[in-house]
């Protein structure tokens, strides 16, 4: 799976959390532009762990604020 | 959450334009401050000037019914338990002055470790100085780095922060969700250390956790298990032992962790096990070595609690028919409670804001009636909540004043 693959795929499961309809761009980030409350983090990287089939350790999701961070750990998770 | 906070909160001006460091709680401040201009009592501040029982007590200058203490089981003034600590502190001091490992260990100590083996006929029994240090303890000392721990969204706080101070990865699942759990447990790279952490009841919602099926799967997949049981203690269970008794599950808990600070009556945590090797985290476990151990009169409370509640049967059922009671009367009412069925001595009545639900915690108070006021972060899904934590104490007449009390309370502020 190259990473345009990871990203269109994130891209479909980040459409139903992203209320206010942001422009994602691998600058976007979860906390400020897309406003994610704990909670819809929670239900968010639930969803990405299902697709992939990966785990996201808290500790892991310190590391990630942007959207192309998201993308690139992933992308090295499903590599591994 | 009842953090007490005596002085008004005042801006601090700083010069030279260097960062204060408390800028970080503005919002805190600034969401205190609107509560209060809101002309409520402020709910985080209450002073309890007399405590008459387990279940009245005269706060800011009113006679009030304790519905938010968590005495679940009333020893607080209880006769036997009030001696023993009495005969305590005249045979042995008022403190011990030093640390479980050095000058700490006195002959109270051992015997109320010992009536916790035999409460829970474990093999090991480990007492901390507070429930918050025993989940900090353990889990920071047997999930390190490189280990992972899964555990409920809505774990306590001193589970979260025993996992960050463990270092270990930590894997958080929906609340109560089996299947997600499994999920995270099936991920979890081969060889890797695994703990799931899960509590009997969640105190937020009174809720009970589907142990049964969570502790065995966690067991098909090599995990050791933790149950923290503060909220079951003495109450659920034939013995008392919690929710993992009522399961039939206590076997297969590696840990249980649980306070003195509910049922129990005084202050303090501990955590028993079967592990062989248990013994070595006394050496091992830095918030039960670096700290000073329980005096002697509270280790003599507890054990002496400890072993009134083996026989506590008839309270039980009657704090169960108090929570069936307290629960029936709210729905029927027309409040918002956080289980459909009574599942615990927690009855949690959800309000539909902050602003209400401080105004109803006033009108309570205003009509004798002490519950306590949560509120986020503490609280699931940001919402705001009006515990009530019964005790087998609680007469059913004083069940229907706490009812009556709702009513007028709830009619006042406009909820119901």
């Amino acid at each position: 799976m190259d990473r345009a693959e990871i990203d269109t795929r994130i891209r479909s499961i980040i459409e139903p959390f992203n209320k206010k309809g942001v422009d994602i761009a691998d600058a976007t980030t979860f906390a400020g532009d897309l406003e994610f409350d704990s909670l819809t983090v929670m239900d968010f990287v639930a969803a990405i762990e299902d697709e992939f089939d990966i785990i996201i350790s808290m500790n892991q999701q310190a590391e990630i604020e942007t959207y192309g961070n998201l993308v690139d750990a992933v992308a090295k998770m499903v590599e591994a | 959450m009842s953090e007490g906070i005596d002085q008004p909160d005042q801006a601090e001006k700083l010069t030279g334009g260097s960062t204060d460091l408390f800028s970080k709680f503005d919002d805190t401040i600034a969401m205190r401050a609107n509560l209060l201009a809101s002309g409520v009592e402020d709910p985080f501040s209450l002073v309890m000037e007399k405590v008459l029982s387990p279940t009245r007590a005269i706060c800011n200058g009113r006679d009030t019914i304790l519905l938010g203490t968590y005495n679940y089981m009333g020893m607080t003034f209880d006769p036997d338990v009030v001696e023993a600590g009495k005969q305590a502190l005249d045979d042995f001091g008022s403190g011990t002055t030093g640390s479980r490992v050095l000058n700490g260990t006195y002959q109270g100590h051992k015997e109320c470790e010992d009536a916790l083996r035999e409460f829970y006929d474990m093999d090991h029994a480990m007492v901390f100085s507070t429930g918050y240090q025993a989940n900090l303890g353990i889990i920071s000392t047997i999930a390190g780095k490189g280990d992972y721990v899964v555990l409920d969204i809505d774990s306590h706080a001193s589970i979260w922060d025993g996992c960050a101070m463990g270092n270990a990865e930590v894997v958080p699942f929906k609340h109560n969700d089996i299947e997600a759990m499994e999920k995270r447990l099936k991920r979890i790279p081969e060889g890797a250390g695994k703990l799931v952490v899960l509590e009997g009841v969640y105190s937020m919602l009174g809720d009970v956790a589907p142990l049964a099926e969570m502790v065995r799967i966690a067991k098909e997949n090599g995990a050791m298990v933790l149950v923290d049981e503060a909220h079951s203690m003495g109450f659920i269970g034939e013995n008392g032992r919690g929710v993992c008794e009522e399961a039939g599950i206590i076997d297969d808990c590696d840990f249980i962790i649980g306070t003195f600070s509910k049922s129990v009556g005084t202050v303090g945590g501990f955590c028993v096990s079967n592990h062989p090797k248990f013994e070595i985290l006394r050496l091992m476990c830095r918030p039960y070595v670096f700290t000073a151990s329980l005096p002697p009169s509270v280790v003599a409370t507890a054990a002496t609690s400890i072993r009134k509640l083996m026989h506590g049967s008839n309270k039980r059922a009657h704090l169960w028919e108090n929570s069936k009671r307290l629960h029936s009367g709210l729905t029927e009412m027309g409040f918002t409670l956080g289980t459909d069925e009574p599942q615990s001595a927690i009855v949690a009545v959800i309000m539909p804001d902050l602003e209400k639900g401080a105004a109803m915690w006033s009108a309570l108070l205003q009509e004798g009636l002490y519950v306590n006021l949560a509120r986020p972060p503490a609280t699931p899904a940001n919402m705001t909540l009006l515990r009530c934590s019964l005790c087998a104490e609680h007469s059913a007449e004083e069940v229907e004043t706490i009812l009556q009390m709702f009513q007028n309370a709830g009619k006042a502020v406009g909820i119901i």
